[in-house]
């Protein structure tokens, strides 16, 4: 098996995080290192000291806004925002639940809706979501949706996609192709 | 008349509508020919991707794909499908083994990519192509020192795609002011507002939210700008939410740049549609066309 910092750089995008030098401006440039477990200087720390299970099962890159503030910023030409993407995207695959954050659970509902409709419906994916996290919290929502309802911007029913079918075909394709690697 | 292969992208039409009507609106008078791209489908986004980033990819490539069959430069107004195109662009053609798999499946549905096309931020275009200068001679209505914070958000210029400086972006502001317009200054112009997470994390994301709002009423503005989707919807519709939650009295309007400039180009409110807009700007408005009257009816 691949070490763990060996799997992180063959990602697109973690290409160099051995050049790291710890210098944290990643970190005084998050606008929610607070909220993680570890922030990005230190998550660098810990992939490259082989630390998978620690990494994977933090709220760390959850908690990422995609910002690029941190890979802007880098002396050292690393993306920490795409590192992030590629731990999220290792903590999925690799079956890591994270307590305390339901951006798991809202990307997941995203990305049905799109498989679905080929496109995202907001109603169907907000549906989806509070069903799966937290059913009461969408009455505080409530205001909000109506308002954008109001406004036309919450159409109830998804359009139809026509490239809809071709996109499910091309996925399941993809998925033989990397599957008989 | 310039020929584009426009990507309006899935919020343009739904959460975003204004964007979507407004660049619409906009773009004949500014000699821009937008083509819908035939049969587009979700760009990637980022979601998908911090799930699946090869897959995202792939959902890219697609769109990319039928953008190149019509030999147009692909131009989104969404800075965050931007971001996504531009990006997964970027790593097909870094990446040959990764294009290698992608074109293997495109090849069922008929598609072929050979990273050709040029994806562009409908701002960019409107800055670099159409070129502020054209935009003041087409104004019709000067927005007679109107102050707007220019809000750039962070999938615009950044990652560092060259178009703006990601620090210190200058682009908005030149536009507001071309317009007859007062960029205010703005020192939060380029910071988060929490993207998605206002769905999964909202306590989180009304704070960064609370600091635009405030930094832009500090600095006199009378209403918000941006080309983000997300950040519209985030500033516009949950403004409320920020209120309640700290005790606030934010009513300040947030409009897509487009929705200015249509402003300022003459067009009329519903094609822009500012109507879609859930803090009302009629205050703006009214500022923009009495001062115009009071000078007509002093004349
Ligand atoms: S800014 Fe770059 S070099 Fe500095 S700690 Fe972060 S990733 Fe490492
Ligand atoms: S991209 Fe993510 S990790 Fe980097 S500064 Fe922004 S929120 Fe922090």
């Amino acid at each position: 098996m691949k070490s763990f910092v060996d799997e992180v750089v063959a990602t697109p995008g973690g290409e160099n995080i051995r050049a790291c030098i710890q210098c944290g401006v990643c970190t005084g440039s998050c606008p929610v290192a607070n909220e993680m477990e570890y922030p990005p200087r230190e998550i660098i720390a810990m992939i490259r000291a082989g630390m998978r299970n620690e990494v994977l099962s933090s709220n760390s890159m959850w908690y990422c806004l995609s910002c690029y503030m941190c890979t802007v910023r880098c002396p050292r030409g690393i993306k920490p925002t795409e590192i992030a993407h590629t731990l999220e995207c290792l903590a999925n695959q690799q079956g890591f639940r994270v307590k305390g954050t339901r951006t798991p659970a809202m990307y997941r509902s995203f990305v049905s809706s799109i498989k679905g409709n080929g496109r995202v419906h907001e109603l169907g994916m907000m549906f989806r979501y509070y069903m799966t996290t937290n059913p009461l919290a969408a009455l505080k929502m409530l205001p909000v949706g109506l308002k954008l309802f109001l406004r036309h911007r919450m159409p109830l029913i998804p359009k139809r996609v026509k490239g809809k079918e071709d996109l499910s075909k091309l996925i399941q394709k993809f998925a033989e192709i990397r599957g008989s690697e | 008349m310039k020929n584009y292969s426009y990507f309006p992208g899935c919020s343009s039409e739904a959460t975003a509508k204004g964007l979507g009507l407004s660049v619409q609106a906009i773009a004949k008078t500014l000699d821009m020919e937008l083509i819908e791209l035939e049969n587009w489908t979700c760009c990637g986004s980022t979601p998908y991707g911090s799930l699946s980033e090869r897959e995202a990819i792939l959902v890219a490539a697609r769109n990319l794909a039928l953008a190149e069959k019509t030999g147009l430069d692909m131009v989104t107004p969404c800075s965050s499908c931007f971001v996504t195109l531009y990006g997964a662009n970027l790593r097909l053609k870094q990446h040959p083994q990764l294009m290698g798999e992608v074109n293997e499946a495109l090849a069922i549905i008929n598609l072929e990519y050979h990273g050709e096309v040029r994806v562009r931020h409908l701002i960019e275009v409107v800055f670099n192509e159409v070129t502020p200068e054209v935009i003041t001679s087409k104004v019709k209505r000067s927005l007679n020192g109107l102050k707007v914070a220019p809000y750039y958000g962070c999938q615009m210029v950044r990652p560092d795609y060259g178009f703006d400086d990601p620090e210190f972006p200058q682009s908005l502001d030149i536009l507001v002011n071309s317009l007859g317009g007062e960029a205010v200054p703005y020192p939060l112009k380029n910071r988060c507002c929490g993207g998605s997470l206002i769905i999964s994390e909202e306590g989180l994301a009304l704070g960064l939210i609370r600091k635009l709002l405030e930094n832009a009423v500090e600095n006199g503005a009378q209403c918000i700008i941006t080309p983000c989707p997300l950040c519209q919807t985030n500033l516009d519709a949950y403004q409320s939410r920020v209120n309640s939650k700290f005790k606030a009295h934010y009513n300040l309007p947030v409009l897509f740049t487009s929705q200015l400039i249509g402003i300022a180009l003459g067009i009329d409110p519903i094609s822009l549609g500012l109507n879609t807009n859930i803090v009302s700007p009629s205050k703006m408005l009214d500022y923009i066309y009495k001062v115009k009257q009071g000078v007509e009816s002093g004349a």
